[in-house]
């Protein structure tokens, strides 16, 4: 089998993805280009005798140096020398998406078009002579429609004829006009005579237009002066006939090259002057309607991840209560294995405890994946970019946040949309106030053991408002300090409405829900197995644990172990707060995973296994302590350090353990002061 | 022959239609937006202008948002 090397290159909203999941199936690895927290994805596919490696490349609107996925995917098909490129575009939208081919045709690479959404493009009445076009184009050009399956055939084929045939020499060239094409002639030269090797690899008319266009990236790598002054001569004279930059003049002279194949090529033979996605907009984004919408639509979303979230919770929570029994049952009763122990204590409840909220999570997912899908995603962020802009933030922020209230780790992730990095630290760092799903057990647990039904609905509102107000207060804190500046100027491509398909709506839902699911099998499995060895020793000596009862038993087990002692010692720095040792080995536990906090909890009190449903453990919490240390419990949990799982992301998509470490004691910090304003407060109010 | 005076694209009124004439911002700016499709003499349509807030035209087919600071760089007529 021969294998060949195949990129996707493509605009942002061009379907890629749907491309490359169709190319590839389930096929499919997700890793880091190296250095970078770009995204690198990889898939294969078998056809005709050929194994097929594809990877997916940052979506770009072109390939200057000016943001990092420009650069990786330019020097991804320099360094790689991929066997074909495949640009994706947008049919219904081809002006635009051809620049970037126009780019690649530059780079002289085997390139084959996809016309994606040629569904959308016919229903708009545009008729392609894709012949004349892909002649013009030297290119092969396949109509796909990416979300429904159709074209994967005849793009494989033209993928397999490309990567066979020998590299061309390309006759129709983007004419920059008699001025520019004559300083590129006289910089070419220079280039293969003073640096024949980077001509060799990278091109020498690329080269020339690159330097002409003040590449950074290729200004710094050629870096020869006896090429660069006369570069820059030319650039400076360019720029005096022009009054322009040379670089702009040439991004118009590309576009002028699309624009002439295209009225050559294509014909539009329906005038649609107002198309659904205005008149949905008019309404939408409208002055008075669009904020109430925008909130009705998210109060939907959480009223579906909540309420029917409940129904498979309770299946889940059966089926570990039960799980737990029959493998507890396989030793006899009263039995001290620490196997047993190990299994049902350590890692069926850890994990069980996460896998729980499993239904809730996707359920959130879900909603947000066919927001995104269908373009409303778009323009709730123009809706937001409003208050957003008050607070120093770009209105896209709000998409990861929302993220954050189902689970902080793809959350994290997904703030990479956010190109500028102070926007995206600023976001990274106050997600965990979202309160995520494992955050919610713990208020489930508190808030019905100390407060009347009528006021947990209001007390639930109440702590996750004080999330956002508090992440509003740290955004300008840090936007005032540590990261200050300009925010960056709002670009955003509207993408038009579309009905979002069960199948791409499934895969987002998964892709975000599989990294809920490997934190919990990974991180969490660990650290439930170190914390219950943690709670398990040092054992109490001798006969201490005579005439008790089973639960008891635990309890001092509890007591003697690591997790106990280490409660009892910071025990003195909590009791401002309101707390005592019980709640400080429980907020130990819960670093691992905030879900670990209401088991902990279970166990100190001796209550044997419990979850946050069970009415023992609340009769317990509420003989024990007072509806004012319920509510500093929820608030510091609510603030204080993230957990473990959230801590790797952001040392991940940050780069550094020193925002990673900032994050987490500054938050805690953060959670100390207020839950001590708040308790002493509120005692002396209560008295 | 008129000749008209280039006004910030953000003093245009939605429904409008104007031309690029320039675009006054530093290089990373000009050149992203350049990619974009916003060049000297491309026709654009104000779709959306409301204060504050960000601004919402079509250019070749596909439409923008901008930040309202964005459109008072865009220079047009």
């Amino acid at each position: 089998m021969k294998k060949i090397t195949v990129a996707l290159a493509g605009n942002p909203n061009s379907g890629k993805t749907s491309i490359f999941n169709m190319l590839t199936g389930a096929r499919q690895h997700v890793g880091n280009y190296p250095g970078v927290t770009v995204e690198k994805k990889e898939g294969l596919c078998k056809y005709a005798g050929f194994e097929i490696t594809f990877v997916d490349l940052p979506g770009t609107y072109s390939l200057t140096a000016y943001s990092i996925e420009e650069l990786i995917a330019r020097n991804f098909i320099i360094e790689e020398q991929p066997d074909v490129v495949v640009d994706i575009v947008d049919a219904s939208n081809l002006e635009r998406n051809l620049y970037l081919a126009t780019q690649l045709i530059e780079m002289n690479v085997p390139l084959v078009l996809a016309f994606n959404m040629s569904d959308i493009a016919q229903r708009k009445g545009l008729l392609f002579d894709i012949e004349q076009l892909s002649r013009l184009l030297e290119a092969a050009i396949v109509p796909t429609v990416g979300n429904k399956g159709k074209g994967k055939l005849e793009l494989l084929n033209a993928i397999v004829e490309a990567a066979q045939r020998d590299k061309q020499k390309r006759t129709h060239k983007v004419n920059y006009g008699s001025e520019i094409e004559e300083e590129l002639a006289r910089i070419e030269a220079l280039v293969t005579e003073k640096e024949p090797k980077m001509a060799a690899k990278y091109g020498s008319r690329w080269l020339a237009i690159k330097l002409l266009e003040q590449d950074t990236d290729i200004t710094a790598k050629v870096h020869n002066k006896e090429v660069l002054a006369p570069a820059a001569a030319s650039i400076g004279h360019l720029k005096t006939i022009f009054a322009e930059e040379p670089e702009i003049i040439m991004a118009d002279r590309r576009y002028g090259f699309i624009s002439g194949a295209c009225q050559e090529t294509v014909k539009t033979t329906v005038e649609s002057r107002h198309s659904k996605s205005d008149m949905i907009d008019s309404v939408v984004t409208n002055r008075v309607l669009g904020l109430p919408i925008f909130l009705l639509l998210m109060y939907l979303v959480f009223f579906l991840t909540f309420k029917m979230g409940e129904y498979p919770m309770g299946w889940l929570e059966q089926f570990f209560g039960w799980a737990a029994k029959t493998i507890a049952a396989f030793w006899p009763p009263g039995s001290e294995s620490l196997f047993e122990s190990l299994l049902v204590d350590g890692i069926i409840g850890g994990v069980g405890g996460v896998l729980v909220f499993l239904p809730n999570i996707l359920l959130l997912f879900l909603a947000i994946a066919i927001l995104e899908d269908s373009g409303y995603m778009a323009r709730a962020a123009f809706i937001m970019d409003r208050i957003m802009h008050r607070i120093g933030l770009h209105g896209k922020s709000f998409i990861p946040m929302l993220i954050g209230f189902g689970c902080s780790v793809p959350a994290i992730m997904g703030a990479r949309i956010l190109e500028n990095k102070r926007n995206r630290f600023t976001t990274i760092m106050v997600i965990p106030l979202m309160s995520c799903g494992a955050k919610l057990t713990i208020y489930a647990l508190i808030i019905p053991a100390f407060f009347k039904e009528q006021w947990r609905g209001p007390v639930l509102w109440l702590i996750y408002l004080i999330g956002i107000a508090i992440a509003i207060i740290c955004i300008k804190v840090l936007r005032l300090t540590v990261l200050k500046g300009e925010t960056t100027p709002f670009v955003m491509e509207l993408p038009p409405y579309r009905m979002p398909t069960l199948k791409s709506v499934c895969i987002h839902m998964w892709q975000r829900g599989w990294m809920y699911l490997r934190k919990a099998g990974t991180i969490i499995l660990a650290i439930s197995i170190i914390l219950w060895a943690a709670m398990s020793w040092p054992k109490p000596g001798g006969h201490s644990l005579e005439g008790l009862s089973s639960d008891e038993v635990h309890k001092t087990k509890l007591e003697h172990s690591l997790v106990g002692r280490v409660g009892r010692a910071i025990e003195p720095a909590l009791t401002p707060l309101g707390f005592d040792w019980k709640i400080g080995t429980a907020l130990i536990g819960a670093t691992a995973a905030k879900e670990v906090f209401v088991s902990q909890l279970g166990i100190v009190y001796a209550v044997g296994s419990s979850d946050e449903g069970s009415q023992t453990l609340r009769q317990k919490l509420q003989a024990n302590y007072t509806p004012l240390t319920g509510f500093c419990v929820m608030l510091f949990c609510l603030i204080y350090a993230p957990c473990v799982a959230t801590v790797v992301m952001t040392k991940r998509e940050t780069n550094s353990w020193r925002w990673a470490m900032f994050q987490f004691f500054g938050l805690t910090a953060l959670a100390y002061v207020l839950t001590f304003f708040v308790y002493q407060i509120g005692s002396l109010i209560t008295g | 022959m008129e000749h008209k005076q280039p006004r910030p694209l953000s003093t245009v009124r939605a429904g409008e239609k104007v031309k690029l004439v320039s675009v006054n911002a530093g290089h990373g700016l000009n050149s992203r937006l350049a990619s974009m499709g916003l060049l000297p003499n491309v026709e654009i349509t104000v779709v959306n202008n409301t204060h504050p807030g960000p601004f919402v035209i079509s250019v070749k087919d596909s439409k923008m948002m901008l930040g309202r600071g964005m459109a008072q760089k865009i220079m047009v007529v």
